[in-house]
């Protein structure tokens, strides 16, 4: 089904046809195995040595060695946490937030289920966190590992890392920081910033599916999950996904030459987008801090109107969004990250999410803003709550 | 994405009775905002006391409004009486099917139907007052609540619950007194099932019964029969003639034909030995 306007790079994005061009001939011509004695695989090695480089470039880290590949953003998270954890030793005090991505909850509940102990930050209703109670936590006198993400996923509200970060070390703690959502989109480094472990996702940033990669800061201790193998410097072993990583050092490249013009073609698409919803949708409002949030993200709630068949009939119009709300996903429990926030409940089942990226145009905003205002009005007319 | 059914699509899509009935003769409201979810049913009858005009308004998803279409469109042409008897089953039916984490909408449909016919027949608005103690707090349903949907519709596990009534599909710390639940409303119901238990007259004459229909006539059909001996609690004595005296396999004839079609017509604990 060809849709006319995507607006859900969030949860993914089109492969850069640059990306496609770079990562082809690694499937027709150089299939050699990195690891080989002979020059037909060590070709490819150095192809996998350059991609890193521009991994390490994109984030600022000091040595390409820091940065490992993995099949994703979900594995870098897990392999951060579960891998900081092991080699820690123990049982450290792990430290999180509510608005985490499951990748980072998961293994969390995991070892707590298994007798750590978790603490989970609330955040405000802009979606904001509490430092000194991060500060309170971290001087918990135990040793402690902190994952806190970049950027939200359904919100984009950026949490300050380098200040976060700097309360984790002072507290002599370990810090992760899922950066999935921000990579690419924000400048973003880690060298004058105390953070050991970063994830990030080639496929949010127009790369393909199934490729990710986690930094990890020099001297930062981690055991690897998948052994048997030197690769990657014995931190994950297996033949490397070759063309994918070459694709997601293109893709970095790409992201950071443009980084600038795309965060504010972005940025004013996003604003436009918003000032036009909120001008023509009545009982519209925007979730989350206005004023420290991704250029490309926008969470509007729709007030007494559902966020599935918001969807289904955007859908029918051929424009793609998505909606933190409970009904759409297999769980009946709406947004875990809007219920932090504290998202009124007339308000709570009627979010959507629009998440932009290079490729949409003034064209893509205003067809969304021709068709959404007629697919809410409709909704409020089958409605038992709004008295229009 | 849900796989709807083209009837569930066309009923989201193209809903049918849209609004509020004016001056109507019932008017009932299930669910509600904090729930996710709300339907509003009115409804109208003519001279002959049919169901002339029914109309709905609901806040949810795509297949809680394709539920709530679907239901005006059962209820037009039906008596009170023949409207009540309308489950949610034959909303589900109606619309083809719905995933079973939606199977809610049409149960919600069944509530809205049944707090308007309460306001038809009472002229007061059914409050649905908090019956039983809450057990899932996330979308506000009590044990009575859950106890009644888990029996309706005969559920075996916290998840069909969920997808019923939602109960537990929140932050899911309910989880384990839902699933207290079903295991005692499964008990009770596995025990209402139970065959009063036989005097030991009616046993004997099941067994000779059995016996007569539907083991000697395998028997006979290879020269063989087998004679009632002695009933002993459960314990079935039997003698093998003809055929079956000298047959190498009348052991197995013994458990494979005999025990087990008394076993299936009496008791489970039923032992048939040869003398």
């Amino acid at each position: 089904m060809k849709s006319s306007v995507y607006v859900d790079n969030n949860a993914t994005t089109a492969v850069a046809p640059e990306v496609t061009e770079a990562i082809l001939p690694y499937f027709t011509e150089h299939w050699g195995n990195p690891s080989s004695m002979h020059n037909f695989g060590g070709s490819v090695k150095r192809s996998i040595d350059a991609a890193r480089e521009k991994v390490a470039a994109l984030i600022g880290a000091e040595h390409p060695n820091e940065i490992i590949f993995t099949s994703c953003g979900s594995e870098s998270d897990n392999m951060a946490i579960r891998g900081a954890v092991d080699a820690i030793g123990g049982h450290p005090h792990l430290i999180t937030t509510r608005v985490e991505h499951a990748a980072v909850l998961g293994p969390c509940h995991y070892l707590e289920d298994k007798g750590f102990r978790l603490s989970t930050l609330e955040v405000d209703e802009k979606g904001n966190l509490d430092l000194e109670k991060l500060r309170e936590k971290s001087m918990s006198g135990k040793k402690t590992v902190a994952s806190v993400m970049w950027a939200n996923n359904e919100t984009g509200v950026i949490f300050p890392i380098p200040e976060i970060g700097t309360i984790v070390k002072e507290g002599g703690g370990i810090f992760h920081t899922d950066a999935v959502q921000i990579a690419g989109k924000l400048p973003i480094s880690v060298r004058n910033i105390p953070v050991d472990l970063l994830s990030i996702s080639g496929h949010k940033l127009h790369a393909p599916k199934g490729i990710g990669a986690l930094y990890a800061r020099r001297g930062t201790k981690i055991t690897p999950h998948i052994m048997g193998g030197h690769q990657e410097r014995g931190r994950r072993a297996g033949t490397e996904n070759v063309p994918y990583i070459v694709g997601l050092g293109k893709a970095c490249e790409l992201a950071m030459e443009r980084m600038e013009k795309d965060a504010q073609h972005e940025r004013n698409l996003r604003d436009r987008l918003e000032a036009g919803v909120l001008a023509t949708c009545k009982g519209a409002r925007i979730n989350g801090d206005l004023e420290s949030r991704l250029p490309n993200t926008t969470n509007i709630s729709f007030e007494y109107v559902e966020g599935e068949a918001i969807i289904l009939m955007l859908d029918d119009v051929g424009i793609c969004a998505s909606t933190g709300s409970a009904c759409a996903s297999g769980s009946l429990e709406p947004s875990h990250v809007l219920r932090a926030m504290d998202v009124p409940r007339s308000m709570l089942h009627g979010s959507i999410r629009f998440s932009l990226s290079r490729y949409n145009t003034e064209e893509d905003i205003d067809d969304v803003l021709e068709k959404l205002p007629v697919i809410i009005k409709r909704l409020r007319e089958l409605s038992p709550f709004a008295n229009d | 994405m849900w796989e709807y059914t083209d009837k569930v699509n066309d009923h989201f899509k193209n809903p049918r009775n849209v609004g509020a009935v004016e001056n109507p003769d019932g008017d009932g409201l299930a669910g509600s905002l904090a729930c996710g979810d709300a339907l509003r049913l009115t409804f109208k009858l003519d001279d002959e006391k049919k169901i002339s005009e029914a109309k709905f308004q609901t806040f949810g998803c795509a297949s809680a409004i394709a539920s709530s279409s679907a239901l005006t469109v059962m209820l037009i042409g039906k008596t009170v009486e023949e409207a009540e008897e309308i489950t949610n089953k034959e909303i589900i039916d109606y619309l083809g099917d719905l995933p079973k984490q939606k199977v809610h909408c049409s149960v919600m449909g069944r509530e809205a139907l049944e707090a308007a016919i309460y306001n038809y027949r009472t002229g007061k608005t059914l409050d649905r007052k908090i019956d039983g103690e809450v057990i899932c707090h996330c979308f506000g349903a009590t044990d009575k609540e859950i106890e009644k949907v888990a029996r309706e519709q005969n559920l075996t596990s916290a998840e069909e619950v969920t997808n019923a009534c939602k109960a537990g599909g929140g932050c899911g710390q309910c989880i384990p007194e839902i699933e207290e639940i079903i295991n005692r409303v499964i008990g009770e119901e596995q025990k209402k099932e139970e065959v009063p238990k036989l005097t030991q007259l009616q046993k004997i004459k099941l067994i000779e019964e059995t016996i007569d229909r539907q083991v000697r006539p395998i028997l006979r059909r290879d020269g063989g029969d087998l004679e009632l001996h002695d009933v002993d609690g459960d314990r079935v004595l039997v003698k093998f003639v003809g055929a079956c005296v000298s047959c190498p396999v009348s052991s197995v004839t013994l458990k494979d034909v005999v025990e087990t079609q008394l076993r299936e017509a009496i008791s489970d604990d039923i032992v048939v030995e040869s003398v």
